[in-house]
């Protein structure tokens, strides 16, 4: 399975680009085409407008934009695609950053008539900062600058460029034409000298599996399960999602915050004990000694252990109309672990189109990024982000109204 | 069962994926909210959550109850399966009655008969009455494009309203289920899967399901180009001409509104193939209630339906 999240606004075709995945791989069903042939006739357009297949709300049709993050899904006989549609406009920065927040790779698109443009940048800014793996540059409307090879080359280079500043981890840069289909399930005639795989190709081959932390032991205790039947009297296991490392029987932990050491007696599933657990498996872990555990505690190894931290500097974007000022109070979620946590210094701002950072910035209004020093009431169990993206991000939500107010990155901690 | 061969790489399946973010989210909301509920219909859906919830607290039993908006229009095999299923997993089933609740001005019949929209009051009316802070629904974003941009984690008001454009962002795999008294959450573990991985979960995890799911003979009636069973609550109009044919139902709802589907698939394997291979969703061809405008699930899904 491949999480993708697409980026570019409409103009750059990435609603065509969509149209064209799902439609190429018979994921668009007759009835839905009916619907948005009919929904574009009614409107006058005098071609399907594909965009309407994904903008799903009634205010996205009326306005024709894209306001929310849509999730669409596609299979080939390779692969299953969740697609993290999201809006490209500058005000919606918030949508990019969640629907890059779980994707293994991410598409930006350009309109190759106008090449590298303030939103490209932007949005190739956003995916590494939320360390997306994998970067597809798609390169689009070929064929309205007849195919150039030099057009091509051009932005490849410029993109190439810019992208030695963002430290981006994998990045293929593909020409295509999304309203013709070129490059996009197969190679294009119309481009031979191009020598690199169709985006479908390269989508269903790219290799994710090894971009999972399978080194450091994360498994935060989500939910302990006792049952306290006459069939299981005296069974206490402590539930979770395997955040990171690999985790077998038999292996010594240490849970925090208590710092006791024990040593793992079985890992349970619904179908009996398993000889390893990894990411993402959801499982059951029995330990040897009866220690204290609860929700929101961590089980890690001896030597190899998260940092404790109560001071925590982070990059973080603001996604609320009520700007984010020094000394504000809110509730911090990560992992299984809930805290209080208090804004104690606003470090700078960023501009994520020219990434100048602005210092002795007062407040992060909507859409801002910036960098910021929490202290929380209690520790976390935590990871730098680059390292993490489990145990290194967390959400920080308003205390009166309950709104998930910003998605956090962190950078570093330190213990108070 | 995790696959040897698949271990080696620690890479899982796209079914295990699947269920392992479901059991993270039904392990997540029983942690965090006080009382949650399974909305259970006895449709295919409900079945797999309730099959996934008590994967996700085995060896504990199911932390929940679950609940049927009852509209009176029932296919008989359905019922009978809902009991037995509740019986076998040892939960308590609560079921809010739509006749008792037009008796009681809850809601009004609808004078075309059909009570699919009217169960949205009497579903707000039991979750008020028990207090539950968190249902859990089994609609999948690919169901209806309204769908597509609802949250795992769908905060409702104290009207038990969807607000489409002020949703919280939802990141990573950190939900925010914070509520105010009033307030409740709809909760949606099979979000990313399709109809065709709640089939093929099915058959890998041999979980049994209503005989109506496989093809049998059936008399049926056309109605606005869809195959409606001839049922207490659903009969042919003058003119709608009744026939024998071989269907299976690809969803269970409302007997009154929920199509059949023409279909030889009498078995798992083939109604998989049948699904794979199929070119019209599955509520544009069994649901009448979903061709009345291109937003009917958005305008159903604000008032609080599931």
């Amino acid at each position: 399975m491949l999480r993708f999240a697409t980026a570019g606004s409409v103009d750059d075709g990435k609603s065509t680009l969509i149209g064209r995945l799902l439609y190429d791989s018979k994921s668009i069903f007759t009835d839905q085409l009916e619907a948005v042939e009919q929904a574009s006739a009614a409107k006058g357009d005098d071609y399907v407008n594909l965009a309407l297949l994904t903008d799903g709300l009634r205010a996205e049709r009326e306005q024709g934009i894209t306001i929310d993050v849509a999730y669409r899904y596609f299979a080939t006989p390779r692969r299953k695609f969740v697609i993290a549609d999201t809006p490209g406009h500058v005000q919606y920065t918030r949508n990019m950053v969640t629907g890059a927040s779980l994707a293994d790779l991410a598409i930006v698109l350009v309109d190759a008539r106008k090449g590298l443009v303030e939103q490209s940048r932007r949005h190739a800014f956003i995916t590494t900062l939320l360390r997306v793996p994998h970067l597809v540059l798609a390169v689009n409307k070929m064929d309205l600058v007849n195919w150039s090879q030099e057009v091509f080359e051009q932005i490849q280079e410029e993109f190439t460029g810019f992208a030695t500043k963002l430290d981006v981890p994998d990045l293929t840069i593909v020409p295509i034409s999304a309203l013709h289909g070129d490059n996009i399930v197969s190679r294009s005639p119309n481009m031979p000298w191009y020598e690199g795989p169709s985006l479908l190709h390269h989508l269903e081959h790219v290799h994710v599996s090894s971009d999972r932390n399978l080194i450091d032991v994360r498994f935060p205790v989500q939910y302990v399960i006792r049952p306290q039947s006459s069939q299981f009297p005296d069974y206490r296991g402590y539930a979770g999602t395997v955040a990171s490392g690999v985790l077998k029987p038999g292996d010594e932990v240490l849970v925090l915050p208590s710092g006791f050491t024990s040593r793992i007696e079985a890992i349970d599933t619904a179908d009996g004990p398993v000889a390893e657990a990894f990411p993402p498996m959801a499982v059951t872990i029995r330990l040897a000694d009866e220690l204290d555990i609860s929700r929101g505690d961590m089980i890690c190894r001896p030597h190899n252990t998260p940092m404790v931290a109560q001071d925590i500097d982070a990059m973080i974007c603001w996604m609320h109309d009520r700007p984010l000022v020094r000394g504000r109070k809110l509730t911090l979620k990560h992992t299984s672990r809930t805290v209080r946590a208090l804004v104690k210094s606003l470090r700078y701002r960023l501009d994520v189109n020219t990434l100048h950072r602005q210092e002795g910035a007062e407040a992060l209004g909507l859409n801002d990024m910036g960098r910021i020093v929490l202290r929380t009431t209690a520790p976390l169990f935590a990871d730098e982000y680059r390292r993490n993206r489990t145990t290194g991000g967390f959400i920080l939500i308003d205390e009166a109204t309950n709104a998930t107010v910003a998605a956090g990155m962190i950078i570093e901690g330190q213990a108070r | 069962m995790i696959d040897k061969t698949v271990t080696g790489e620690y890479r899982l399946s796209q079914l295990q994926a699947l269920e392992a973010e479901s059991i993270h989210v039904f392990r997540e909301v029983v942690a965090e909210l006080e009382r949650p509920v399974l909305l259970f219909s006895g449709g295919k859906d409900s079945i797999v959550m309730l099959h996934l919830a008590r994967r996700a607290f085995w060896p504990a039993h199911i932390p929940f109850p679950v609940l049927h908006v009852d509209t009176g229009h029932n296919f008989e095999e359905v019922l009978a399966f809902r009991d037995r299923l509740v019986e076998e997993l040892g939960v308590r089933l609560l079921v809010a009655d739509v006749v008792e609740g037009i008796r009681r001005g809850l809601a009004v019949e609808p004078p075309d008969g059909t009570r699919n929209r009217i169960q949205t009051p009497v579903l707000l009316d039991a979750l008020e009455k028990h207090g539950f802070t968190a249902a859990f629904g089994g609609a999948r974003r690919d169901e209806d494009k309204a769908r597509a941009k609802e949250r795992v984690f769908s905060f409702r008001d104290d009207f038990g309203q969807w607000d489409p454009k002020n949703q919280r962002p939802e990141l990573w795999s950190l939900y925010n289920g914070r509520i105010h008294p009033g307030e409740s959450i709809r909760v949606f573990p099979l979000s990313n899967w399709t109809e065709l991985d709640v089939w093929q979960y099915i058959a890998q995890q041999s979980i049994a399901l209503p005989s109506i799911y496989f093809a049998h003979d059936r008399q049926v009636f056309e109605r606005a180009g869809m195959l409606f069973g001839v049922h207490e609550y659903c009969r042919p109009k003058a003119g709608e001409e009744v026939l024998t044919a071989r269907v299976r139902y690809r969803t269970v709802g409302d007997a009154s509104l929920t199509a059949a589907v023409r279909s030889t698939a009498d078995t798992l394997d083939k109604v998989i193939e049948e699904v794979a291979a199929t070119r019209i969703t599955e509520r544009g061809a069994t649901r009448g209630d979903d061709k009345f405008s291109e937003a009917a699930m958005e305008d159903r899904k604000r008032e609080g339906y599931f």
